[in-house]
């Protein structure tokens, strides 16, 4: 079915075509005419932000909470750069999104005319694909595609620059949602060579490991299921990176908790001993390696991956899988099935037994406070009170988060949304807000510093707007604490710029946004304030005052091995600021 | 490529770096002919820190807007690895092949050199021309252009020649370079 109607009726079309019932975004000049068809229409429901940085987010955290398309739209020019932290985000994270921007029309182009930037090539290496579409016969194909590119192998975000005489002329609509406009068809199913030999490897695996990642949700919760499935088929120990948390429960027996920088002992060191390591769906990112060439030394290394650039990339494997992490624990689960392995019982009983020295060391034990609250303590608490509700957490960048990833458990997916691989500061509140209007009845809580707080702060407005009662649970230390902290461990403790002067008072901060302030400083509080903050059915700032000197720990000091960590209970003053030699300072 | 368990390599390598089998290799990559994709491909090498030697594109096929690239680039097998799936990776990128990998592959290059002077030396760059079976495409009372085709290593030499004899400027096409054998990539 074809039908004649103009570029910005168009862009609407498309979105109700592709099932979108909810947008992100900031008029402006150049989209206009789009405006002028939401205003229109009811399908779908547009989410007014206060920074187009913020819609970015907020699509991100839609679409990681739900599996879905997250879509923003932004105007040309200053619209579209404020745009480019969130794209280059959601590309480390391979987050599906769909951002519209509009731009000069076609005849200006080259002009310097007013707000106009070079959209496409200033998103070009932020975005998977990008398009300038400059015929209005090009752009259903390019719409369509645009999802389509989105969200086929590995995600990512896109991005379709519209000028503005597009928008306003007329052509031929077509849906061709299901239509392929590129040759862009990576393989999901891998061979079953591959399926094979990682079958023999695991089976006579005596020490064996699983290292999975966001590329588990990503692949959607038939992937989940079957991860499940197989920990329990195989009886494998199991660690996730930050962006892979929920994809197995953190209540599971098998589970040893976050590897990487942050992450668990025993993760750690199990992954540094095993002898076989299954890397499903993640990348060998330079947080989980530590120093390569001290990196898991006498594993063979199975690596399951969509995407054949991220094998080999950091750490050279013995076999690649490249497929879908669902299609190909499929086909594992039943050559193991049908291979009946018999496993080295007393070689596995043994690694578990190691694995439970390790865990003894209990190396999330934090010194407790019985006047000013820890911040380990309270995320512990607010664990506690809300596990068993319909929670999703999202938090900011830095001390927070790792706290956040320790000591909040989780045990589901897509419950989690935090920006690991670009480490975006502000991402929280708008990704808690994307979150919330996609769940409408559930608890979304984002874990923030108060420092990260502020960079998106304007989007507690839009919260308030959009009736969106999400939580802003600050973990107010006073101090950009993992920069102090990395202060502390490179620079002999010189604080340089890391005190957060001249706090704004949260609370009336809140009262301001027409939004709820909530204060806590002592410990005896705590429960009752986090149980006030549930109660309450709008946007909240809890400002929770916790030491200002807490440092995170398990931590891997940069250019070290797994085996060289630093535990917190134990580590002295001395030993943290001379953690890392010269070699490791340059590093990030 | 050998695979050795347990034997690492990457960027994140506190060591220097090895030199050790770092060597060029010459690129195909088919490629939608599309507004921009000149700019991600060399986007993806200048972001990503890899190296390009030579690059020439131009549409090979019009009616399926297909473009040729051949890229010359430098590095470790490894790396060159990494080259090819991350080009593999552009939407717009139907194939990408390592002809040095193939085999011998067949390699030209054109070049345009302009020389001027006059009496011995003129008569020395008509000589040294003749010998490379360089064409005249142009000559005035005391200049010539040279048109020479060849692989890039003889374009080489004859460049390095003719900057005693007058060199002006020069021009190179860059590589355009084939597989041997019947079949294509
Ligand atoms: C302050 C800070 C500290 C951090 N510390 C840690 C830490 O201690 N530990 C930690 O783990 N992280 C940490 N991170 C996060 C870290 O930077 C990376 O973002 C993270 O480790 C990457 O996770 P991942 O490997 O699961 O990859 P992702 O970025 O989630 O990538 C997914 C991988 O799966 C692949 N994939 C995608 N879809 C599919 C599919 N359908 N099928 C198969 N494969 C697919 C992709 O190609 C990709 O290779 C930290 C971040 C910050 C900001
Ligand atoms: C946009 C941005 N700018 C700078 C940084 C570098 N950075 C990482 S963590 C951090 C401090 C965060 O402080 P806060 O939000 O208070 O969290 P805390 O570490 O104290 O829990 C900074 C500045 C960043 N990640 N993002
Ligand atoms: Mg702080």
């Amino acid at each position: 079915m074809t039908r004649q109607m103009t570029g910005a009726e168009m862009v609407i079309q498309a979105l109700i075509d592709q099932g979108v019932d909810t947008i992100f975004g900031y008029p402006g000049g150049a989209v206009l005419p789009i405006f002028d068809e939401l205003f229109q229409q009811e399908d779908v429901r547009h989410i007014l932000v206060r920074h187009e940085q913020g819609a970015g987010h907020a699509a991100e955290g839609y679409a990681r909470s739900t599996g879905k398309v997250g879509v923003a739209l932004a105007t040309s020019g200053p619209g579209a750069t404020n745009m480019v932290t969130a794209l280059t985000d959601a590309l480390l994270d391979s987050i599906p999104m769909v951002c519209i921007t509009g731009q000069v029309p076609t005849t200006l182009i080259g002009t310097d005319a007013f707000q106009e930037a070079d959209t496409v090539g200033i998103t070009r290496p932020c975005t998977k694909h990008n398009w300038l579409v400059r015929r209005i016969e090009d752009l259903p194909a390019i719409l369509h595609e645009a999802f389509r590119i989105a969200t086929t192998g590995r995600p990512g975000p896109v991005l379709v620059d519209i000028p503005k005489n597009i928008q306003f002329q007329t052509g031929t609509y077509e849906n061709c949602k299901d239509k392929a406009l590129t040759q862009y068809h990576p393989a999901v199913k891998a061979p079953d060579a591959a399926i094979r030999e990682a079958v023999e490897l695991m089976a006579a695996a005596k020490k064996p490991i699983l290292y999975t990642g966001g590329g588990v949700i990503n692949s959607g919760p038939k992937a989940v299921a079957l991860l499940r499935d197989f920990v329990k088929l195989t009886g494998f120990p199991i660690t996730s990176t930050l962006m892979g948390l929920g994809a197995y429960p953190a209540s599971g027996r098998n589970w040893l908790g976050m590897l990487g920088m942050h992450g668990t002992y025993e993760a750690n060191l199990a992954m540094h001993d095993c002898d076989v390591m299954v890397c499903v769906g993640a990348r060998f990112d330079d947080r989980i390696t530590g120093r390569i060439d001290a990196f898991s030394p006498n594993s063979k290394k199975i690596h399951i991956d969509i995407d054949p650039s991220s094998i080999n990339k950091n750490v050279v494997v013995d076999l690649p899988i490249v497929g879908d992490v669902g299609h190909v624990l499929e086909d594992l689960i039943a050559a193991w099935n049908a291979r009946k392995p018999v496993q080295d019982k007393a070689a596995h009983a043994a690694w578990w037994k190691q694995i439970d020295g390790w865990r003894a060391k209990k190396c999330l034990t934090y010194r407790p406070s019985a006047e000013a609250i820890m911040p380990q303590y309270a995320i512990e608490r607010l664990h506690a009170l809300t596990a068993g509700r319909d929670t999703y957490i999202t938090t900011e960048v830095g001390q927070h988060q790792m706290w956040a990833a320790q000591y909040y458990h989780f045990d589901e997916p897509n419950r989690f949304m935090t920006s690991g691989g670009l480490g975006t500061m502000g991402y929280g509140l708008p990704a808690a807000i994307g979150t919330q209007l996609a769940h409408p009845g559930a608890l979304v809580i984002d874990i923030a510093g108060d420092a990260s707080i502020q960079m998106n702060i304007q989007e507690m407005s839009t919260a308030v707007q959009h009736n969106a009662p999400v939580k802003a649970f600050i973990l107010n230390n006073q101090y950009m604490g993992m920069v102090r902290q990395w202060q502390q461990l490179l620079h002999g403790n010189r604080l340089s710029h890391s005190y957060v002067d001249s706090q704004p008072d949260f609370v009336r901060l809140a009262e301001a946004y027409g939004a709820v302030g909530i204060r806590c400083s002592k410990p005896a509080d705590l429960d009752d304030a986090i149980e006030e903050m549930i109660r309450i059915d709008r946007p909240v700032l809890f400002d929770c005052h916790v030491v200002s000197l807490a440092n995170c720990f398990p931590m891997i000091p940069s250019g070290k091995a797994h085996n060289e960590m630093l535990l917190g209970a134990d580590v002295s003053d001395e030993e943290i600021e001379t953690a890392i030699g010269t070699a490791g300072k340059v590093l990030v | 490529m050998m695979i050795v368990a347990g034997q690492s390599q990457s960027a994140y390598f506190l060591e220097e770096e090895l030199p050790s089998t770092e060597r060029s290799h010459t690129l195909s990559v088919l490629v939608d002919n599309e507004p921009g994709v000149l700019a991600r491909v060399v986007g993806l090498f200048s972001g990503r820190g890899y190296n390009i030697e030579s690059l020439t594109v131009s549409e090979i096929e019009h009616s399926s807007h297909m473009s040729r690239i051949t890229i010359v680039t430098t590095g470790r097998p490894p790396v060159i690895s990494q080259i090819m799936h991350q080009l593999g990776r552009l939407v717009p990128v139907h194939k990408v092949v390592n002809l040095t990998w193939a085999g011998d592959a067949l390699e030209r290059e054109l070049a345009l050199v302009k020389v001027s002077g006059k009496g011995e030396i003129r008569d020395e760059a008509l000589r040294l021309a003749q010998a490379f079976s360089a064409r005249i495409v142009d000559a005035t009372l005391d200049s010539y252009v040279f048109e020479i085709t060849g692989a890039p290593a003889d374009i080489d030499r004859f460049v390095g020649l003719m900057k005693d004899c007058g060199l002006v400027e020069l021009a190179r096409t860059g590589l355009a370079a084939l597989a041997r054998g019947r079949t294509g990539i």
